[in-house]
């Protein structure tokens, strides 16, 4: 006991010190600690520094020196200034409206069409699924950069070139979504829906009732590439909308920029306003981030 | 696992729904990815325009491409993008993956933070580095300020693709560390401790066991990064312009597909037929990897 005692007072803080394991739970040595805080740090500022510096542009006033050499990293006098002057100068709420129209509905649609079609592929059998399953491999394959002149004349001849419509539809239900349910559907035990059949629930039943409770994880994941993706967008707004009302966020930057080139602050303050929601959706959601990474290289 | 095909005790049910399921997505699939690209390749044959539907006019389009110097720079230009973007998106996530690896305290933070790019549109990660690489943006000021003084990153033609390729890598560095931190993660201990007992130092140990663990996923990283890269657009659009920088001599390959097809008085035609040749490169360059990676490993 009295061993014990004077012992673990003298063990403890180095114990504490140098408790830190890597994967195979051996100990890391404290000078590779440091030089690897040292490297992450240094990544770090590569990584995250230009967003902060961007932010910092947009929190400068106008009296405040942004060009300096040496730079100064901190606005001396914050002010919310540019953000009420790039609403000002173009409708950016309006475009951040537009985008979260555009991105919502490609969440439910990719989620609603991607579930159905999955379901489809991996549980019912019926003549032509393996035609219906090349489809969507076949479309993951296609190149969006290459149909892109296609998909705008497709639009037009429908009339919805111009709309939030169009700029949504050809990314509505994505075929790698598709293929992702698909095979989450497919890892799922088929017994536990052949007892639910034997008790007589029909086709909607099983699938709204026992599978797609089953597949969350994988729905999440095509919910936030989903909404990712369209917020994201550019290409594909860019040549379907013509009209400053209809924007969306990125098109609406991409003009901010080409008409106030020399306002920085203007600029800094429209692209904080695009990013900010994404990176919080990121902050909130990001194993789904991650897991979204894996299956869609795996699959992709 | 559950077999691919059901029961047939299952399998009795209404006889529409299966399509009724599969009919949102096949619909979607087929109007907007399947058509459009059935219709790029027959227009590629055509001289039709936006507002003109145009005749067949044989490979004239393709004869045209030969001779149209615009081309050959987006052809030159997005082909330099693979020769600059995929050795750097290949190796560097693999050294910030094994950086990020070792679960120390803070890490998960730190992996995050690493992502923050790929999280971003485009449209902001291009506008936030116009804004830093401009004549006097930080980029600049940091340079004068240690006596180097100030480059033109976005004025020359070359330093200007430069630029894009480094920003094409910044954003990626996150993406693909993510696929190979799941790679790293089924390396065996085993093999490394072996290598360390042999006396191998950390450099030999990651030549002779880690790259060869992940080579699977190199290739994987290659495939995905050369397509995504001969397909660029939206860095170089931002950062040189809509017409390409300095007398368009940026302009790359989707970038003129963008241009001559688009608008009221758009070539679909002649669009149509660029974009056959950027497919034709794409699939030409998945199967090139593939193959690579197939000799090698024979």
């Amino acid at each position: 006991m009295s061993v014990l005692e004077k012992v673990r007072p003298r063990q403890e803080p180095v114990v504490r010190e140098l408790r830190v394991t890597d994967e195979h739970g051996r100990r890391v040595r404290v000078w590779e600690l440091v030089l690897r805080y040292a490297l992450l740090l240094a990544v770090l500022a590569l990584t995250v520094g230009p967003f902060l510096w961007q932010l910092s542009t947009s929190l400068k006033g106008p009296t405040e020196d942004i060009f300096g050499s040496p730079p100064e990293f901190l606005p001396s006098h914050p002010t919310l200034h540019n953000y009420e002057r790039v609403a000002d100068t173009i409708p950016v709420w309006d475009y951040a409206l537009n985008s979260l129209k555009v991105a919502s509905a490609s969440v439910v649609t990719n989620c609603v069409g991607s579930a159905l079609a999955g379901y489809a592929l991996a549980r019912l059998r019926y003549r032509g699924r393996g035609v219906a399953t090349l489809v969507f491999v076949l479309a993951m394959l296609v190149p969006v950069e290459g149909i892109i002149i296609a998909q705008f004349t497709t639009m037009r001849e429908l009339g919805l070139n111009n709309t939030l419509i169009g700029v949504v539809l050809p990314g509505s239900i994505g075929a790698m979504n598709v293929l992702l349910m698909r095979n989450a559907f497919r890892n799922l035990p088929y017994e536990i829906e052949e007892a639910a059949y034997v008790d007589g629930a029909n086709v909607w039943q099983r699938f709204w009732r026992i599978a797609l409770p089953s597949v969350k994880g994988t729905l999440a994941v095509v919910a936030i590439f989903a909404f990712m993706g369209a917020w994201d967008d550019f290409l594909w707004p860019l040549i379907v909308l013509s009209d400053p009302d209809k924007f969306t966020l990125t098109i609406g930057l991409n003009y901010l920029h080409g008409t106030f080139a020399n306002d920085e602050r203007l600029v800094a303050a429209g692209t904080v306003i695009a990013v900010a929601p994404l990176i919080a959706l990121f902050a909130c959601l990001q194993r789904y981030f991650f897991r979204g990474v894996g299956e869609g290289a795996v699959k992709g | 696992m559950a077999t691919p095909t059901a029961p047939s005790r299952v399998r009795r049910q209404l006889p529409t729904s299966p399509w009724l399921f599969a009919a949102p997505g096949l619909l979607i699939t087929g109007a907007f990815v399947l058509h459009p690209f059935v219709s790029t390749v027959v227009n590629s044959f055509t001289d039709r325009r936006t507002l003109i539907p145009g005749h067949f006019v044989g490979l004239a389009n393709f004869r045209e491409l030969l001779h149209d110097d615009m081309f050959w720079t987006g052809l030159r230009n997005s082909t330099l993008y693979i020769v600059g973007v995929v050795p750097a998106l290949v190796i560097l996530p693999l050294l910030l993956a094994l950086l990020v690896q070792k679960n120390i305290p803070g890490i998960t933070f730190f992996r995050s933070a690493f992502y923050t790019p790929v999280v971003a549109s485009i449209v902001v990660v291009g506008l936030i580095w116009v804004w830093l690489l401009d004549e006097r943006g930080l980029v600049n000021s940091l340079l004068e300020t240690v006596g180097i003084g100030r480059v033109g990153f976005l004025s020359d033609q070359w330093l200007l693709l430069l630029s894009a390729m480094a920003v094409t890598v910044w954003k990626g560095l996150g993406y693909y560390m993510i696929i190979y931190l799941a790679a790293l993660a089924n390396v065996p201990r085993e093999l490394h401790e072996a290598a360390a007992v042999d006396g191998a130092g950390p450099v030999r140990r990651f030549l002779d066991v880690t790259v060869p663990a992940v080579r699977p996923t190199m290739v994987l990283v290659a495939a995905l990064s050369s397509v995504a890269a001969f397909k660029v657009f939206s860095e170089v659009y931002l950062m040189a312009g809509p017409s390409g920088g300095p007398a368009g001599e940026d302009t790359t390959l989707v970038m003129l597909v963008q241009r001559t097809g688009t608008g009221l008085t758009g070539r679909v035609g002649y669009a149509s037929a660029l974009s056959v040749v950027v497919f034709v490169v794409t699939v030409a360059l998945m199967l090139l990897v593939l193959r690579a990676d197939r000799k090698e490993e024979s």
